[in-house]
Formats: C-alpha cells, sequence, structure tokens
C-alpha cells in the first residue's frame, strides 16, 4: 500500500490497544463539521508532512477537513522568514513597508480561500493576519509549531494584536506560551508511524540502504541526526564521542542537511568535518531533504541516538529514534525533555561529559539499553503518534465548538 | 456463594473513555518557595493535571516519580530529599484536590523551614503549570456480565481504564473506583469487588494495572490467564 493510500484501520497496529475505535467514537461528535487548515506550503517542512497525512484522516473520520495554503511574493516569503528568526530570538529588521506587505498579502488571500468553518487553524505567523477577515461564524485557533520562549520585542507585538482577535492558541511546549488573554492550549508534535521515516524495516533492508554509505556494522553505532546548526551541537557530539573511544570501539555518524541553501549551515559542516580530522570512524553524511528511507535505516542501525541539542524547538527526531526502539541521550532543553523520561527512555543532559558518560553506561550494559528501548518505543506509542495529535485536534473542536 | 459466569446485572456498565486537553497558564516557579505559593493559587485542574492524570500520559511507562512536581524537584532543582517526599503523597487515597493541595502545601512548608537558602534551578527549566480539561467520550462497550466486563476491559481504550479505576477514586471519591463498585453492587461478587479496588496503581503505569485486573477476573473465571499490556 502506498503512503497517501493509508487508512485509519492502517493505524491499527501500531497506534495503542483500543485507540482507533476511541478515535471513530470521539470523531462522531465533530461528523460533517468543517475543519479548515490554513498555512503557507503544501511541500516540504514539519508542518505540511503532517497535515498530508493528517487531513485525509480527519476527513476519513467524518470531518469535512480541508487544507487551504496561503499564496505570497519573494518579498512576503523573505519578511515571513525573518518573523520566523525574529520569534525565535534572532536579531532581525523590520521596515514599516514589509510590514504593510505582510498585511497585503493576507488580505488578499482572505478574499481568495474559502475560510468558512466551524473551526479554522492557522499554523504558524504566515497567515496570522488572515483573522483580520475572519467570517462571523466559526473559531479560530493560532497554532503555533516555533520556539516563542524568547521573541524579539517587535515581531512579537506587531503579532501579538492578530493573535489576540483569535479564540485559543496553540503550543508545542509551555515554555513557548505567551502572556495572552486567550486560552492556551498545549498539543505536542508527532511522527507517522507509517510514513517512509518511520516504517518498520527489516534488517536487510537496512543493510541495503547503509551499504553505500561505507558505515561498518561490526561494532556500535551511535547516531545523531539534525541539521548542521550550531544549537544541535554537532561539534560537542564529536568530543563526546572522543571521550567515550577510550573505553568502546564505537563508530559515529552525523547525518544531516541544511548545508547547500543556508551559509551558516555550510560553515558549520565545515567546522564538523575539521573536527573529525579523518577519523575514518566518524561518518558525516550530508543527505538531501527526502532522503526519509536513509534516516530510518541509520535510526535503526544505531546502538544509542543522540540529540545533543543546546537549544532546541521540539526535537522530533528523538520520537523517531525512540520509536525504533533506540535508548536516546538529548541535550536537557526544549521538547527534548518533554520526551525523553531520565533513566527511563534515556537521558536528559547538559554537558560533552554527560553524553560521554552515558554512551559509556548504554554500551556497558546492553540489557540495560534494551529496556530503555522498549519503553522508548512505549512512550512514543501512547504520546507521539499522529492518532494522538489527530485525537487532540478532533477534541479541540468539539471543546471549542460544543 | 454466587456464580461469577451467571451473574447478570441489572444496570450495565458502560465504558467512558476520556481525553485530557492540556491548557497552558503561563505560571511558572523557579525555586521551591515558588513552588509551594503557586501551588496555593493554582486552579484545581491544574493540581490534578500535575499529580493524577500523569497516570494517563504514562499509561505504560511510568517515570521515576509518580507526578511533575516530585519530577521536576528532582530533576530540576536536585533537591532529592524533596522529590521522594512529594513523590510518596497519593492522590488517590485523599480522595479530593484540595485534600491533595493541603498536603503539598503541608510538606513544602515544613521542607522549607529548615532550608536557607531556597534551593532553585540553576540550569534546568523552570515548572510550568498546565490546566486539565478532562473530555469524556462514550467508548460504545457496555457490559451486563463478568466474562462481558472483562472482553471490554481487555479491548477498551485505556483512557477508560484510568477513568473508572482512578480518577473514580480521587474525584468522584468512589473508594476502589467504579470497576470494584460494579462488580460488587450490581454482580455480588464481593471478594473479587474488594480485590479489584485495592489494586495498586503504582506498579507501572495504566496498562499494567489493566494486566493485573484482567488476572483477577480471569482467576475469577476459571480462564486461563490474560495478556494484557504487551503488544
Amino acid at each position: 500500500m502506498t503512503e497517501s493510500a493509508l487508512s485509519i484501520e492502517s493505524y491499527r497496529d501500531v497506534a495503542p490497544r483500543g485507540a482507533v475505535d476511541f478515535l471513530l467514537q470521539l470523531a462522531e461528535r465533530a461528523r460533517g463539521r468543517r475543519f479548515v487548515h490554513v498555512n503557507s506550503t503544501r511541500v516540504g517542512g514539519g508542518v505540511a508532512e503532517i497535515l498530508r497525512r493528517l487531513v485525509p484522516l480527519m476527513s476519513e473520520v467524518g470531518v469535512k477537513a480541508e487544507w487551504e495554503v496561503i499564496k505570497g511574493d519573494p518579498d512576503f516569503f523573505a519578511v515571513t522568514k525573518a518573523f520566523h528568526n525574529a520569534l525565535q530570538g534572532y536579531d532581525q529588521v523590520f521596515t514599516d513597508a514589509l510590514l504593510q506587505h505582510y498585511l497585503e498579502i493576507n488580505r488578499s488571500n482572505a478574499e481568495r480561500l474559502d475560510l468558512s468553518g466551524d473551526l479554522v487553524l492557522i499554523h504558524d505567523p504566515q497567515p496570522a493576519a488572515l483573522i483580520e477577515r475572519r467570517p462571523a461564524e466559526g473559531r479560530w485557533v493560532w497554532r503555533c509549531h516555533i520556539d516563542l520562549s524568547t521573541p524579539q520585542r517587535r515581531a512579537w507585538s506587531f503579532l501579538r494584536r492578530h493573535v489576540l482577535r483569535y479564540d485559543a492558541a496553540i503550543f508545542s511546549l509551555p515554555a513557548f506560551a505567551q502572556q495572552l488573554p486567550i486560552p492556551q492550549f498545549l498539543v505536542y508534535p508527532s511522527i507517522d508511524p507509517l510514513a517512509d521515516k518511520n516504517r518498520a524495516m527489516e534488517p536487510a533492508e537496512v543493510s541495503r540502504l547503509l551499504e553505500p554509505l561505507g558505515i561498518p556494522a561490526d561494532r556500535p553505532l551511535i547516531v545523531q541526526v539534525s541539521r548542521f546548526d550550531r544549537f544541535k551541537d554537532p561539534v560537542g557530539v564529536i568530543a563526546a564521542y572522543r571521550m567515550l573511544k577510550r573505553y568502546h570501539d564505537a563508530v559515529l555518524v552525523l547525518a544531516g542537511g541544511g548545508a547547500d541553501d543556508d551559509p551558516e549551515g555550510a560553515r558549520v559542516l565545515a567546522d564538523v568535518r575539521e573536527a573529525a580530522a579523518q577519523d575514518s570512524d566518524i561518518h558525516i553524511l550530508d543527505l538531501p531533504p527526502d532522503a526519509h528511507l536513509t534516516i530510518n535505516a541509520l535510526q535503526h542501525a544505531a546502538t544509542i541516538v543522540l540529540q545533543k541539542s543546546t537549544r532546541e524547538g521540539f526535537g522530533l527526531t528523538v520520537a523517531e529514534a525512540m520509536w525504533k526502539g533506540k535508548p536516546v541521550i538529548g541535550g536537557a532543553t526544549g521538547g527534548i525533555t518533554a520526551q525523553i523520561i531520565p533513566g527511563v527512555t534515556g537521558y536528559a543532559v547538559s554537558s560533552v561529559e554527560g553524553a560521554a558518560h552515558w554512551m559509556r553506561h548504554l554500551l556497558a550494559h546492553p540489557e540495560a539499553a534494551a529496556r530503555m528501548g522498549e519503553a522508548g518505543r512505549e512512550n512514543v506509542r501512547q504520546n507521539f503518534l499522529i492518532t494522538r495529535q489527530l485525537r487532540e485536534y478532533l477534541s479541540i473542536m468539539v471543546h471549542l465548538t460544543a | 456463594m454466587r456464580n461469577p459466569d451467571a451473574a447478570h446485572a441489572a444496570r450495565p456498565f458502560a465504558l467512558t473513555g476520556c481525553i485530557e486537553l492540556r491548557e497552558i497558564l503561563g505560571r511558572r516557579a523557579r525555586d521551591e518557595r515558588e513552588l509551594m505559593e503557586e501551588i496555593e493559587q493554582a486552579p484545581a485542574e491544574s493540581i490534578y493535571y500535575h499529580t493524577d492524570s500523569v497516570f494517563l500520559r504514562r499509561p505504560l511507562v511510568a517515570s521515576a516519580y509518580p507526578n511533575d512536581f516530585a519530577t521536576w524537584v528532582a530533576t530540576q532543582i536536585r533537591d532529592q530529599v524533596l522529590a521522594e517526599r512529594l513523590g510518596m503523597v497519593d492522590p488517590f487515597l485523599l480522595g479530593n484536590v484540595e485534600d491533595l493541595r493541603e498536603a503539598l502545601l503541608s510538606l513544602l512548608d515544613d521542607h522549607l523551614e529548615h532550608l536557607n537558602p531556597v534551593p532553585r534551578v540553576v540550569f534546568g527549566d523552570p515548572f510550568f503549570f498546565v490546566r486539565s480539561h478532562l473530555i469524556e467520550i462514550p467508548t460504545g462497550l457496555a457490559a451486563s456480565t463478568l466474562p462481558a466486563l472483562r472482553a471490554a476491559l481487555a479491548e477498551v481504550d485505556v483512557s477508560a481504564i484510568y477513568l473508572h479505576a482512578l480518577d473514580a477514586r480521587s474525584r468522584r471519591g468512589i473508594p476502589g473506583g467504579q470497576i470494584a463498585q460494579w462488580i460488587g453492587e450490581e454482580l455480588g461478587l464481593d471478594a473479587l469487588a474488594e480485590q479489584v479496588g485495592k489494586l495498586n496503581p503504582y506498579v507501572g503505569g495504566l496498562e499494567r494495572l489493566r494486566e493485573q485486573m484482567l488476572a483477577l477476573l480471569d482467576a475469577e473465571l476459571g480462564a486461563a490467564p490474560a495478556h494484557g499490556g504487551d503488544r
């Protein structure tokens, strides 16, 4: 069965026991109501990736689910990119003309799109100003997928006056919420367990996918999958790995992307290569954005997965790794701490030494590592699968439109 | 003695599940005194979220500590003594949220009396207060006999186990929970009702609780042991 043809029934084998039937019962309360998602792209990025699966599932369970995408010109996307960065705490400059352009593009989209719905869920800042033209009927909710914990003041002040007009907002972590006079709900993002990036893989398929990469299969494999970004601390991972090598003969894989179209990413990748210093046991893979099967195979092959970020939005690579039954050592930041149960599914660390210490511990205690892997998979089954996110979106609809 | 296979209830037991909507309150604590002050002022649904309904979010995998307050104190403040004491506060024995709040406050007050300075977060995250909105949804499953109850409990969404077995104790003041109550009152199986009502929720999550419940029902029905929990 192709990915796009998967139905809710396909999730019975991976979701918690009884969860699909319960979801269908919940959906009866929302049957026939119109649930409109609006974002800024149909392809690329985590939001589009999850909507591509979530919207058909919503329709299948009886909700009139629609997915609208706003259109903009390069100036619009330049200002929304700057918004994105500023809201995550980076210095950005906005001219009044750019902000005005952002509003105009939102107004023209509001004219073009059908925004009538019982619940209209606006994803991220790009379409947030559509709220200016909301119809009289229906409830509007702003879904923020980004880290708003330390926003640049001017960007947030501008956006805030739009957010205030919504009926509610949704954030991925409590730390991202703001002082707002509207209800702010907490909904964790999720992974799709049946997507190429996360589906089950037999060892032979894993070997076939990894063989061209030249990664040895005869020693413990430490894997970190993330963009080449300083906040993911890839150089810190190499330092921790060197400490580990004093005690265990292991192999390190740093797999990521983002170096092609991002000058900063290219600089980080150069630093990582320099830190690796021709060590043949350190494999640095600059992967294309669609290398889902390769990433899946790497996570399946890993003995331990790292996500040693020093700053993180949610960090769904942690859930992806736990879903493959791997113990995860992650930086004690952002959503990583919401996913790892310390000492049960992995460890949250605050230093290079912490990462090295727990890697050494897990390699010396493979039975403990296996237990953690199993616990991690169950933790993901209960809390981080798309079926849980679907359940929460439907329950927000039921709650707000009752 | 009543035959457990034949006992038939006049009132069927309808299983209801629940979904927890989580509302971020914007209140936070950075040290143990602030934690105490916020617990004093937080809505009851927030105290409930950080204690009782932790079980709903960890149905199979138990953390080292059974409530968010103890976990935060242990992992972010790193005050093991307070974490251990908070970890032993049992919402399911207290029967209502206000008694639970009072127990937490007394414990914090006693602990802080002996400490100066007040332990605070240095490297970690603040404690964020969240409020629970529990939405109850009928599962469509119901039972009038013990075999039917056994079948329904084996397949129902685990949130129904939470609602009937644990939430009923702490929010509805039913000491053994609704499942035990129904077995006793409707089926007249008092000994089984007492056993089910005394099941220990601190066994590693709701799925383990479900397994234990199924094992008790199987023993009563004389059937082979149940295989609940593991997929």
